[in-house]
């Protein structure tokens, strides 16, 4: 009876295991039976296509977004993509912008929405757009046809169209602009102070205290400096706290009468380079001292660049070597050949790739934000010294941030870390 | 390889051992290969700078496409010039003046978003209890003093000398391993052109 009585149980549980299969293959069979072969019959248009300005541009680019034709997913000859066609006449000749493959879904919205900005490739690397490419403020006409994997072609969806124009502000850079608010406030407020005479605290940097040492040493040596302004633009920002070191190495070169060089790769920086030691000849009282030939400009390819420095290094035998600036792969080469010249090296830079290098091939290195406090720590000028304490006050708003942010997303809110998602 | 290709692999493995004689101490065949690159790439990116700029920005918006208003970055170029003549040097400041100003200001919300936002977005990490959670409470303590060492409106002493000195710490480990890295880096550049002259070498004596 035992035997038999699980002989029962064991019956049941394979029937009811049997049955979820039966109603699968039940409904597999009436899928088939359902199915309809598509093969040979076009397919249908996107819907809902829609075109619009594009929001946050110079009014050279339009919008299009459409949402899946409804045969995108049938079993038989499926939709494989969208052909996008652009007019500047409603009825006019069409001509064809971009196909997107399907299930290429815009991120940007919830659902399957396709999205196509319709300008300048170069506008969206940022390099060199036409700036013909869409008219300001013309109206042109897109309309989309479906392609499938055997090459049948829907119908044109109905005509859209739109007119590109131009956006004065960038709302996706709000946060910025408050940002940029709340920090000028700031250095004004301690420009205003320094001004008033109230005495700013800076706490002293290594780098920067040697280097009236390097220069003396240079002096007593009776050899010329070596100022490398490394090879970014005029306009970097570590090459413009490059010009202000500059301004006081060279000051301190016209007291003492001694050479300072300063090869350059970038013509623009040499004419700055030029200027800024110009004005400290001038100020230091010796103009007549100031030479135009030791401010040369080299070449603006780096390594060919760097051939000639390590040139100069060793020919003119430098006592003091400084690098200040935006340096890429040539900061070792560099920091490395005035090190085996026996110079003393005190360099700066706000690359942290480059940095290592020089931290093992200087005597002094002024790392990152260093570079720049070196300029109002050297000059004292209320200018300097205003937005270095407002950039302080920034840094530990940014500590802030970074632990408030992180406990909130470890509660699990992640309000805080949204403030920082903008686009650029 | 044909004899073209000979002579001008044999040029670019001469100009290599002319660059590497250098570790030994200056010399002239170094003073050769050093001035003949340099002024090579010279009178290179002076063309470029023409095709690229005069060119493109200059002369085919103006004359071509009837831009007239380009005339103005135009002018300010040529007043570049000016610092040739010593009475009209001072006109070239202005040129200065402006392309500094506009550069500064134009990158402004570019710095903004690179070394300010995204990296406060990607600063801001869930701290989970799991080994990724220690590495990323590790992270954020990291990033917190590393930022304290670059306040200087403050003695770094007492505690918060302790947390910059963290920082600077954090920040040498990081400069280490990125210095392995390029190191790692270069010298694959080493084994590619020393592995250049083996390959010339056996083509020229048929090894």
């Amino acid at each position: 009876m035992k035997l038999n009585r699980k002989l029962l149980w064991m019956l049941c549980i394979c029937l009811l295991m049997a049955f979820p299969v039966n109603f699968e293959a039940n409904a597999q069979e009436e899928s088939a039976s359902d199915a309809v072969d598509t093969t040979g019959i076009p397919p249908a248009p996107p819907v809902n296509v829609q075109a619009m300005d594009k929001p946050n541009d110079n009014g050279h680019g339009i919008v299009i977004t459409w949402e899946p034709s409804p045969d995108e997913d049938r079993a038989e000859d499926g939709v494989i993509g969208y052909s996008l066609y652009r007019s500047d006449e409603k009825d006019g000749d069409y001509t064809e912008v971009r196909t997107i493959a399907a299930g290429m879904y815009s991120i940007d919205y919830e659902g399957e929405v396709y999205k196509y900005e319709d300008q300048d490739d170069r506008e969206k690397i940022g390099s060199n757009p036409n700036p013909d490419f869409l008219e300001k403020g013309k109206t042109y006409y897109y309309k989309i046809q479906t392609t499938t994997a055997t090459g049948l072609t829907s119908e044109f969806s109905e005509p859209v169209s739109a007119a590109p124009r131009g956006d004065w502000f960038h709302t996706g850079k709000t946060s910025y602009f408050i940002a940029i608010i709340i920090y000028f406030a700031l250095v004004l407020t301690y420009i205003r102070q320094a001004k008033k005479g109230v005495h700013l605290y800076i706490r002293p940097i290594g780098g920067i205290e040697a280097i009236d040492n390097a220069i003396g040493r240079a002096t007593e040596m009776g050899r010329p400096i070596l100022f490398v302004l490394g090879t970014g633009s005029a306009a970097d920002i570590a090459t413009i706290a490059g010009y202000t070191i500059l301004a006081r190495v060279a000051k301190k070169t016209a007291e003492y009468q001694i050479p300072v060089l300063v090869p350059v790769n970038e013509p623009v920086v040499m004419s700055v380079a030029q200027e800024t030691v110009r004005a400290a000849y001038a100020e230091a009282g010796r103009p007549d001292l100031y030479d135009e030939k030791n401010i040369p400009y080299v070449t603006a390819m780096q390594f060919p660049y760097v051939a000639a420095v390590n040139g100069i290094m060793m020919r003119e035998k430098t006592a003091t070597n400084f690098y200040m600036g935006l340096f890429h792969a040539e900061s070792l080469l560099l920091a490395e050949t005035g090190a085996t010249t026996g110079a003393i090296q005190i360099a700066g830079t706000d690359q942290p790739a480059q940095l290592p290098f020089f931290i093992a091939a200087t005597d002094f290195t002024l790392i990152g934000e260093e570079l720049y406090a070196a300029s109002a720590y050297l000059s004292k000028e209320p200018l300097l010294l205003g937005p270095l304490k407002a950039q302080d006050y920034a840094k530990a708003l940014i500590i802030f941030f970074v632990i408030i942010g992180t406990i909130t997303l470890s509660l699990g809110w992640d309000f805080v870390a949204n403030i920082f998602e903008t686009s650029i | 390889m044909t004899t073209s290709e000979l002579l001008l692999n044999g040029l670019a493995a001469f100009l290599t051992l002319c660059i590497f004689s250098f570790l030994y101490k200056d010399n002239p065949f170094y003073k050769f290969a050093e001035r003949l690159v340099a002024g090579v790439s010279a009178g290179y990116w002076t063309m470029l700078l023409y095709h690229t700029s005069f060119h493109d920005k200059v002369i085919v918006p103006i004359f071509q496409q009837g831009y007239w208003w380009y005339i103005i970055p135009t002018i300010l170029g040529i007043m570049m010039w000016t610092r040739f003549s010593k009475k009209w040097a001072w006109l070239s400041r202005i040129s200065l003046a402006f392309y500094m100003g506009i550069a500064t200001g134009t990158s402004i919300p570019v710095v903004m978003y690179a070394a300010i936002y995204k990296q406060l977005e990607g600063s801001m990490n869930q701290i989970t209890t799991d080994a990724t959670g220690i590495n990323t409470l590790l992270m954020t303590i990291g990033l917190i003093c590393a930022v304290s060492y670059f306040y200087f409106s403050k003695e770094h002493d007492g505690w918060f000398g302790g947390m910059s000195r963290v920082g600077i710490y954090t920040l040498m480990i990081g400069f280490g391993a990125g210095f392995g890295l390029t190191v790692m880096g270069r010298i694959a550049l080493l084994i590619e052109r020393i592995i250049f002259l083996r390959d010339y070498l056996l083509v020229l004596f048929g090894g």
